[in-house]
């Protein structure tokens, strides 16, 4: 993985310097809240329902054991003993003491890490694929472009104070896993005619309070122009950005008002200025980035490991988690394994000290020390032999991190709603709690198959609700939370947003009203092999309308 | 319909904590210390008031916030002051979930 050059150690240690000076002046009351207020949140500190929240960066996912280590000390030392991790693959923790957050700073700029970008009107900490250089499908390995994005995009002067947040995501697989068309720029590697590989970019996606599917300005952009590329997208969007309404200030705004094509064709003329300036990439430096993610040396292994199959047959509890939780590796005799951070009844994404310790020891033990925050809220083990697998299994599942549930209903992707959140209108946490204890039967997630259910609190959209299968969005109702029902989304090659199916539920009503959705896909699919999504496609909405809420004649009559 | 009564909560600037102003002119973390306000006029008075304790950095951003007068006493009427009243999540701890001591 990448290691800190002299420049990247020096502004990160700069940097909490500048900030210990901040606290110390806000406490001496040199500073106002007012003023020291933007300080905190260049610095990933908000302010929230209960206390405050340290949202620290995990660039592109990737962390190595002795970071999820000083993650754990963090958590120990500084905050209750847990961390949460979020949709954007960070972390973050819910009670720092604002004395103490310098310290924690320093703790995390000690193993390269820092809480830069997490937060502000800039370019936001980058994502990507969490299988990205190990994946068997991979057309290459995204990190070395989210790597060099990360370098252009930090403390970049033209771009510290845009009119709103923008976030950029990389694919390096046809199977995007990193939703790309819902981020303001999503970068997808392609392969053209040629054989060569360049980017197809994807602008304007988005979901909050107005979900937008993004356009692809380009189909074809060879890679030295990457830089050069997103510069002339941030420069044009700058300037024409809406700063006068908070709402309406994203990107997606900007390429919708405009058109797409309009927009791509403003990006390529100022592209055309400054394409072969300094901005250009040299393949020299091309080089040095990817030699920070050369593959580590595999052992030549059989792709078929005796033990691991024969592990599978005696003990269906590991075959079920093996067939569920694995991914196939680019190298034979090699697996890809997810851990759940999704256990029956947990919140979703939380991780306590000892399970983010195990998770450093399994990964010096198992995955060459390295694993990955994935934007689903759980924890990859990108390198693990086959013949390690059951002895891995073991471990995490005395850990409760081995729920065999990957891509099912009780995998939710859920925000921290109304228990932690300044924003939200209602609670996800609890929601996310009842539907993985109501879905916990493994015989009933095999019958369900793919199901991406996802929360959010509030209309801001953390949780990702618009892209999934089943949405589900808190809503304030005079004081009561209620939750509103989406089916249909997704974030992926086929991305598309959910449809709403109808009037809000009530906090008792939401579980019993996803259940009726899941028997109505049940019972009117064509066979297994039509997932919820493709039922939803093709059915629409009036099937689940009709089971929640009665016959239409019905609904009409109670509507007058 | 009668304007509800009203409470002033802040939160506390060393550690972020819920608190409530009191009659007293203070800050307590317990909600059935704070003060009710029974009309606006009264209300706009104690929020003046209480962004002293912002002046003198002791919390920041306070605001006022409608309750339910009962029997039982005054009662947050949105489920988020009911949330922030409690000084934690509302679900039971979990192995991977919060913990600890409630700061007060």
């Amino acid at each position: 993985m990448y290691r800190y050059d002299e420049f990247d150690a020096t502004i990160v240690r700069e940097r909490v310097e500048q900030f210990r000076g901040q606290v110390t002046r806000r406490l001496a009351g040199e500073l106002t809240e007012d003023q020291f207020r933007p300080l905190r949140l260049k610095n990933g500190l908000y302010l929230q329902l209960h206390a405050y929240m340290l949202r620290i960066a995990v660039p592109y996912g990737v962390l190595n054991s002795k970071q999820m280590r000083k993650l754990a000390h963090i958590a120990r030392r500084y905050d209750r003993g847990f961390g949460h991790f979020t949709t954007r693959q960070n972390i973050q923790f819910n009670w720092p003491q604002l004395g103490d957050v310098p310290d924690i700073l320093q703790h995390l700029a000690e193993v390269e890490m820092h809480a830069i970008q997490t937060s502000g009107n800039c370019i936001r900490n980058v994502t990507a694929d969490q299988f990205a250089g190990v994946a068997a499908d991979e057309i290459e390995d995204p990190r070395i472009w989210a790597e060099i994005v990360r370098q252009w995009s930090t403390f970049h002067p033209e771009f510290s104070y845009l009119p709103r947040k923008f976030k950029i995501a990389v694919t390096g697989a046809p199977d995007d896993r990193a939703a790309v068309r819902v981020h303001d720029i999503g970068l997808r590697i392609v392969q053209n005619e040629a054989g060569e590989t360049g980017f197809e970019v994807w602008v304007g996606g988005g979901l909050g309070r107005t979900p937008i599917i993004g356009v692809a300005i380009r189909k074809f952009l060879p890679k030295e122009h990457l830089l050069s590329y997103l510069e002339a997208i941030l420069r044009t969007y700058n300037l024409l950005g809406r700063r006068d309404n908070i709402y309406k200030a994203r990107i997606k705004i900007l390429v919708q008002a405009t058109g797409g094509e309009k927009f791509g064709q403003m990006v390529e003329e100022e592209w055309e200025k400054i394409k072969d300036g300094p901005l250009h990439l040299p393949q020299a430096e091309i080089d040095r980035i990817h030699r920070y993610f050369a593959p580590p040396a595999y052992e030549a292994l059989p792709d078929v490991d005796p033990a691991f199959e024969t592990a599978k047959l005696e003990n269906p509890d590991f075959a079920r988690w093996a067939r569920v939780n694995l991914v196939k590796h680019k190298v034979p005799g090699y697996a890809i394994v997810n851990a759940s951070l999704k256990p029956e009844g947990g919140a979703p994404g939380d991780a306590s000290a000892d399970q983010m310790d195990l998770l450093a020891d399994l990964a010096d033990k198992f995955s060459l020390g390295e694993v990955r925050v994935t934007h689903h809220q759980n924890i990859v083990f990108p390198n693990v032999r086959k013949r390690d697998l059951f002895a891995l299994w073991q471990r995490l599942k005395s850990a409760r991190l081995a729920t065999s549930n990957l891509g099912f209903i009780s995998d939710i992707i859920a925000c921290p709603g109304l228990d932690y959140c300044n924003l939200a209108n209602a609670r996800s946490i609890p929601v996310a709690q009842r539907l993985s204890r109501h879905f916990s039967d493994p015989r009933k997630l095999d019958e369900i198959g793919d199901l991406r259910l996802n929360i959010s609190g509030c209309i801001n959209a953390c949780g990702h609700h618009h892209v999934g299968h089943i949405g589900i969005l808190g809503v304030d109702k005079q004081g009561q939370e209620f939750y509103q029902v989406t089916v249909g989304g997704s974030s992926k090659d086929d991305a598309s947003l959910g449809k709403i199916v109808g009037a809000a539920f009530s906090e008792d009503d939401i579980v019993p009203a996803i259940d009726t959705i899941i028997n109505t896909y049940l019972a009117n699919r064509t066979d297994r092999s039509e997932r919820f999504l493709d039922y939803v496609r093709r059915a629409g909405v009036d099937p689940f309308k009709e089971a929640l809420y009665g016959p239409a004649p019905a609904r009409r009559t109670a509507a007058e | 319909m009668a304007m509800a009564s009203q409470m002033i909560t802040a939160n506390r600037l060393l550690d972020g904590a819920v608190v409530y102003f009191t009659a007293g002119k203070s800050w307590s973390p317990n909600f059935t210390d704070g003060a009710v306000w029974p009309d606006k006029e009264s209300a706009d008075a104690a929020l003046i008031e209480s962004k002293e304790s912002v002046k003198a950095r002791i919390v920041v951003e306070p605001y006022l916030f409608d309750v339910a007068v009962t029997e039982a006493g005054p009662k947050p009427t949105s489920a988020r002051e009911r949330i922030r009243a409690d000084h934690k999540p509302t679900f039971e701890p979990d192995q991977g979930s919060w913990t600890g001591q409630i700061s007060g």
